[in-house]
């Protein structure tokens, strides 16, 4: 008799072992260490906004802004945290339409840290402007000056792509949730079943809610798709528009999304590799996700191997004084240790995934995506501040000196996502029960007359 | 409260159980059938027979009002005080195709949502019984019908190889 291997993108329950084994997550009560856990970041949280909130008193001055470096820690962290959220959307979206079922066990929470990082991210360019509290003066409103927002400056495009980011990956997000809240709502009581009542909309998975679903899933899936790939372009653009040495490159678009694709994953692999554990669902996200995962970081790590060596040649081929002095600084001037962490955490820690025996041990793989974070975080640094510092004038050069200031909102942005992360993994079920369900093939009557 | 619709509700552990009732309910004439499932089966679908959804009207429409939108705002709002801006046009439509394009997706994304909202409430459950199985492995099969109606619907559903047949009101 033919042995049938068992296919590893195959959930292994039963319907009703899904529903259980999630809904585990969320009944159960939470642990001291989920406590000690939320209470680290509530207080880094609070850290952030008492930052916040002296710089409302006292200005920007209080940060390590010094000219040339007017971008400084609060833009790098901005552009390291949209990036962070994109491989949420790039899973639960662009490997939808591709019918990836490995996507599958992992797209919630990617898809959930998507939303709290861009909602982090959103955060930096209106503590960054100064006068927070005129932060509405970017949207297009009717004023008593008859003023108009610029619409041929990137700043402006960027603010129009990460409202709609933002608001169109919650959107794909809550829509995702509602038949699994549903589900949670018929398996617990009291004020709870209350409360998920109200969030589950009515939804009772009847037919004539699963036909337009379906459909619309499929459309929002299809909107979004291109929206990822956009959204870091335009980002990349707030640089590759100006003449800034180092940032007028038309490679910027692509890189900028592998960049962020690359460390959205690094990011997902931390935060679901302790999770998982935690929350006992080994046996729903797997080795064979992991490795999946690991294949996504090899092949975004590789395109930004590929663009960190372009950026090189290009600036050597333009023969422009002005870029090879840029590119040379990055590597052996004062900021060289941005510069190498930037290329060996993303450029070549990256290459140990061609190893499958690396990209299926989780420890390793834990401490490879910590590199990525790190790196990236470098990356966006080495860019920012980096170019800026050594501009055409040499009279202007500068160096950052970064404050208490920039290291509390940095810190603290890491307790607001967190914070958002952990309140959600306890509260909504952070496996897709209805999308897992939909691959197990239903019983059969016929079967089960034939006795399998 | 709603007041419960007079009915049959049949519970199946069977997708092809399942789909056998909702054919032979339809080829006898009950149409306004509710069926309830954990997650959406092409097999149900087929089953029902229900055209595909008219949700893609409210995400064109929403598209293109939205890349409208995006590109009128910003020529209009460029030319009610033009200022010369780096050289370029006072309506410099290549620089507005990231707000056409940003708005195409949000308005269609949020009219998406919109339109789930929408002909989802079209047809109302009110009154239709529902189990918490029903999200959990199980398939439901509601019939409205009245209560001269309710035994052979019974026995249909009992035929095709239900798990639990109660009759509502």
């Amino acid at each position: 008799m033919a042995v049938i291997a068992h296919d590893p993108s195959m959930p292994t329950q039963t319907h009703a072992e899904v529903t259980r084994d999630v809904i585990r997550t969320i009944t159960e009560k939470p642990t001291r260490g989920y406590y000690i856990l939320a209470g680290t970041m509530a207080f880094l949280t609070l850290v952030m906004f008492g930052t916040l909130g002296a710089l409302l008193k006292y200005g920007l001055g209080l940060a390590g802004y010094s000219p040339p470096i007017m971008w400084s820690v609060y833009i790098t962290t901005f552009v390291f945290w949209i990036g962070i959220g994109h491989a949420g959307t790039l899973i639960s979206a662009i490997l939808y339409l591709f019918r990836s079922r490995w996507r599958t066990a992992v797209y919630r929470s990617t898809e959930a840290m998507t939303v709290f990082a861009v909602m982090t991210a959103a955060l930096f360019p209106i503590i960054h402007i100064g006068r927070q509290w005129l932060f509405y003066w970017l949207l297009p409103y009717p004023n008593q000056r008859y003023l108009w927002p610029n619409f041929k400056s990137p700043l402006i495009w960027d603010v129009f792509a990460i409202s709609t980011y933002l608001t169109v990956s919650s959107t794909f997000l809550m829509v995702g949730l509602v038949p699994d809240i549903a589900a949670v709502r018929d398996h617990v009581s009291g004020w709870k079943k209350k409360l998920y009542g109200w969030l589950s909309l009515g939804w009772t998975g009847a037919d004539s809610q699963w036909r337009h679903y379906t459909r619309a899933y499929l459309y929002l899936a299809a909107l979004c798709t291109p929206l990822v790939l956009s959204v870091h372009s335009v980002v990349s653009w707030d640089f590759a528009m100006s003449i800034v040495p180092g940032w007028h490159g038309t490679i910027f678009a692509p890189y900028f999304v592998a960049g962020a694709i690359y460390s959205g994953v690094g990011m997902v692999m931390t935060l679901i590799i302790p999770l998982r554990k935690v929350l006992r669902i080994e046996h729903m996200i797997t080795d064979y996700h992991f490795d999946n995962l690991a294949k996504l970081t090899l092949l975004t790590g590789s395109i930004l191997f590929y663009a960190y060596a372009m950026e090189y040649f290009v600036a050597w081929y333009s023969g422009n004084p002005f870029e090879q002095m840029t590119f040379w600084r990055r590597a052996f001037g004062p900021n060289w240790w941005a510069g190498w962490s930037m290329i060996i955490c993303n450029a070549f820690v990256s290459q140990l995934l061609w190893f499958p025996r690396i990209r299926t041990n989780l420890t390793a793989l834990f401490v490879i995506s910590v590199f990525i974070n790190i790196g990236m975080w470098f990356e966006r640094y080495v860019i920012v501040v980096g170019s800026l510092a050594n501009d055409y004038l040499p009279y202007v050069w500068g160096q950052i000196n970064p404050t208490w200031a920039d290291w509390c909102i940095l810190a603290g942005s890491f307790g607001w996502f967190g914070l958002w992360f952990t309140l959600f993994y306890k509260n909504f079920p952070i496996v897709a029960i209805q999308e897992i369900k939909e691959m197990i093939p239903m019983q059969r009557r016929s079967a089960a007359a034939r006795g399998h | 409260m709603a007041t419960a619709m007079s009915g049959v509700l049949a519970a199946f552990d069977h997708i092809d159980a399942a789909c056998g009732a909702i054919r032979e309910l339809k080829a006898t004439g009950h149409q306004d059938l509710t069926v309830y499932s954990a997650a959406p089966y092409h097999e149900l679908e087929a089953a029902i027979g229900d055209p595909v959804s008219p949700v893609r009207l409210f995400t064109l429409i929403g598209g293109l009002i939205g890349c409208a939108a995006g590109f009128g705002v910003a020529i209009w709002m460029s030319r009610d005080w033009p200022l010369l801006v780096g050289g370029k046009p006072i309506a410099a439509i290549p620089a507005y195709v990231v707000i056409g394009f940003e708005l195409t997706i949000m308005v269609g994304a949020l009219s998406t949502v919109a339109g789930i909202i929408i002909l989802s409430m079209m047809k109302s459950l009110k009154g239709r019984p529902y189990s918490p199985r029903f999200s959990d492995d199980q398939i439901g099969v509601f019939v409205p019908c009245r209560a001269d109606q309710a035994a052979g619907v019974e026995m249909l559903m009992t035929q095709h190889g239900s798990v639990a047949v109660s009759r509502d009101a």
